[in-house]
């Protein structure tokens, strides 16, 4: 775990206390919300539907149980139990008020934690692989990089105000769980020739209004060429970015309307200075922060007693199906928590359940805890030996739901229940469908299967790239869906394509399991996803399933 | 031509609590939407939202939303505003628990 060093610390208590300051100069009249909105927007507090909501960053999603615990502590001492995890591995607290949000931060500072560049037209918290240092087909762990970025682009004074926020996301591993694609910067570790690790740099992805899959700048940059190389394309967009137009201001607009050879052109021209102006790459430092993400010291003991509980322990076993990935240490495995179980709302967790995941990171975890772009919580380093005992603490307080990849792990933005920009509710779509299919018994039948669902065309719930994608939208005064189909957010990304005509919120559910039970009918074996059904087939079949009275007026 | 006007009610968040609230007759902020003053008049409408934003020390982001009478009462003709009226769907956590 990174600790903060002495100059991380002074920053972050700096700026707690300037924004106590300005939560009392807006307290008593001495700034308009005019003067302070942008104040506080630095600090990640919006004004949603029905309160304040305060986003928290945790960078490349990496928290040890000391974190989880404050996080906790938060929720219940200012909140009202519980947090939301978000898509950009933050947590959103719904309800604090604005003359407590001071001493929130403070108690996020004393555990190294805070919510600067959480919003605003800066760099926003890097995002990163979340079984990274962890994942079996990993090149590197992409953290240090990622610390390295937090580090520089925190506070820098050229990026605060750019055209539009930025959003920059990292992994480390061929197949890519950071959806880079879909981000302004994605950074995939690949190899060179001569079998050292780099960066392949895509540019330009990003979902919202104008949804685009990222385009390839540079095929391997060297890691020592990192942060120059970054600047440059950040210097590029600040100068050519559109600021007359805030829907054309996000840098895929800006390679889309100037092309990726312009932008390269201008990019490597930079490069060469900037370089030359960085200087030799800070070996030392880097060696610093690589050791803070060192692999923990993993403990070498029988798993006999694993496999004993896979097969006398039938909802164990579906547990360890569905929601453990393959670790690096092959007596090791990856634990996903869902924070997706059935009728509940996604990503919502108490601070009960943070307590549990906490303890059990502490005991069983390596004091690691990691937050997905999926909104479930992850342990990356659990022995075999301990994943009984894991399952069993997190099914007695509603954590054990075996649905990791399924149709009820469902991303869902917060939507008309929170937001003020939204234009449908999106959490109780998620509820019904979620709920339907476990009522179904179909979860497993069905296989993998990704449905994500945003509230309003900005997307933050990724339906562009979901499986199924369900947009909410405000058809004359009435909630209305549009499903999008084929979506994929990984290495492979695409955007998914508009089915057809939009769903009221009653039509919705039936559509879905027409569309499911449609899949089920022509997928070539049990073994062929949705999604590969789908490039195999095209969409066709599946509007035939959506709409089946066009259908019948066709013919 | 102008259209014709849109009974509205006036509605903003509380400064510190972020609560949803309405201007009600007898100037005061109150947190029922059945409470709220209903304004037909459109100049009248616009004074008071000139008023509400000079309360800032108050309030934030005031403005003024559609409603019509019902029984007597100001009801809220967008789906958005009926959930400001009451809070999320997925928790009792907003003005439903106070209900
Ligand atoms: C108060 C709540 C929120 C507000 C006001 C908000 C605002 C926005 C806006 C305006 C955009 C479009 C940006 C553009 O296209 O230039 C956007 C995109 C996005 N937001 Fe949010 N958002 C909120 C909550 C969330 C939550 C809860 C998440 C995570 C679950 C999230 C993650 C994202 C993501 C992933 C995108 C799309 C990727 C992109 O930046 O293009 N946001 N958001
Ligand atoms: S997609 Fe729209 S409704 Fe959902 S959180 Fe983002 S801005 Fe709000």
């Amino acid at each position: 775990m990174y600790s903060y060093s002495q100059f991380d610390k002074d920053f972050v208590q700096t700026r707690v206390d300037q924004f106590r300051a300005q939560v009392e100069r807006r307290i008593d009249g001495s700034l308009t919300e005019e003067e302070f909105r942008p104040l506080r927007l630095m600090n990640g507090l919006y004004l949603q539907l029905h309160a304040y909501m305060l986003r928290v960053a945790i960078p490349y999603g990496t928290l040890n149980s000391a974190k989880m615990r404050q996080l906790a502590m938060i929720a219940d001492k200012f909140d009202k139990g519980y947090g939301h995890f978000t898509t950009r591995q933050n947590i959103q607290y719904n309800w604090p008020k604005l003359n407590e949000v001071p001493d929130i931060l403070q108690a996020l500072a004393d555990v190294e934690m805070h919510a600067i560049q959480t919003s605003g037209n800066c760099v926003r918290n890097v995002t990163a692989d979340h079984f990274a240092g962890a994942a079996a087909d990993e090149i590197e762990d992409p953290r240090p990089t990622a610390e390295l970025l937090r580090q520089w682009s925190t506070d820098h004074p050229e990026f605060a105000f750019l055209g539009r926020k930025f959003k920059i996301a990292i992994t480390g591993s061929p197949n890519d769980r950071a959806v880079t694609k879909a981000h302004d910067i994605g950074l995939r570790m690949v190899r060179n020739d001569a079998g050292e690790p780099g960066f392949e740099v895509i540019v330009g992805g990003g979902l919202g209004r104008t949804p685009m899959i990222g385009k390839v700048l540079r095929e391997f940059l060297p890691r020592e060429d990192l942060l120059p190389y970054v600047e440059s394309i950040l210097q590029v967009y600040n100068i050519l970015g559109r600021r007359d137009n805030k829907y054309k201001a996000r840098i895929k607009i800006t390679v889309h309307e100037n092309g990726i050879e312009r932008i390269r052109e201008l990019v490597e021209e930079r490069f060469v200075l900037q370089r030359a102006a960085f200087g030799e790459f800070n070996h030392a430092l880097f060696n610093d922060i690589e050791a803070a993400f060192a692999p923990p010291p993993y403990i070498s003991a029988s798993t006999d007693a694993f496999d004993a509980a896979k097969s006398s322990d039938p909802a164990f076993r579906s547990f360890v199906d569905t929601n453990l990935s393959a670790h690096k240490n092959d007596e090791y495995a990856i634990v996903s928590i869902s924070i997706k179980k059935q009728g509940d709302t996604p990503g919502d967790a108490t601070s009960e359940q943070m307590r549990v995941m906490a303890d059990l990171a502490e005991k069983f975890g390596h004091d690691e805890l990691r937050i997905s772009h999926e909104q479930n919580v992850i342990l990356p380093h659990v022995h075999k030996s301990h994943l009984h005992e894991v399952y069993k603490t997190l099914q007695a307080v509603g954590l054990g739901t075996a649905n990791i990849g399924l149709i009820s792990d469902i991303i869902a933005c917060p939507g008309m229940d929170y937001c003020a920009l939204a234009t449908a509710r999106s959490i109780p779509v998620a509820q019904e469908i979620a709920t339907r299919f476990d009522e179904l018994k179909l979860e497993h039948e069905i296989g993998a299967l990704k449905i994500k669902i945003s509230g309003c065309i900005n997307a933050c719930g990724h339906h562009h790239v979901g499986h199924i994608g369900i947009l909410g939208l405000d058809r004359a005064g009435v909630e209305n869906y549009q499903i999008t189909l084929g979506g994929d957010g990984t290495e492979t990304a695409a955007i998914g394509e508009r089915a057809g005509p939009g769903f009221s919120a009653d039509e919705l559910l039936p559509a879905i399991e027409r569309l499911i039970y449609g899949y089920l009918e022509i997928r070539a074996d049990e073994h062929e996803t949705f999604l590969q059904t789908y490039q195999r087939l095209g969409a066709e079949p599946f509007k035939a399933a959506l709409y089946p009275e066009t259908k019948i007026a066709a013919e | 031509m102008a259209r014709p006007f849109k009974p509205k009610v006036l509605t903003a968040n509380r400064l510190i609590e972020g609560d949803v609230v309405y201007y009600a007759a007898n100037g005061e902020w109150v947190s029922a939407h059945e409470n709220a003053m209903f304004i037909e008049d459109e100049a009248e409408a616009n004074d008071l939202l000139a008023q509400a934003n000079a309360q800032s020390y108050l309030l934030v982001g005031p403005y003024l939303a559609d409603a019509v009478l019902e029984r007597g009462k100001p009801v809220p003709t967008h789906f958005r505003e009926a959930f400001r009226t009451r809070g999320p769907s997925n928790y009792d956590h907003g003005k439903q628990a106070e209900a």
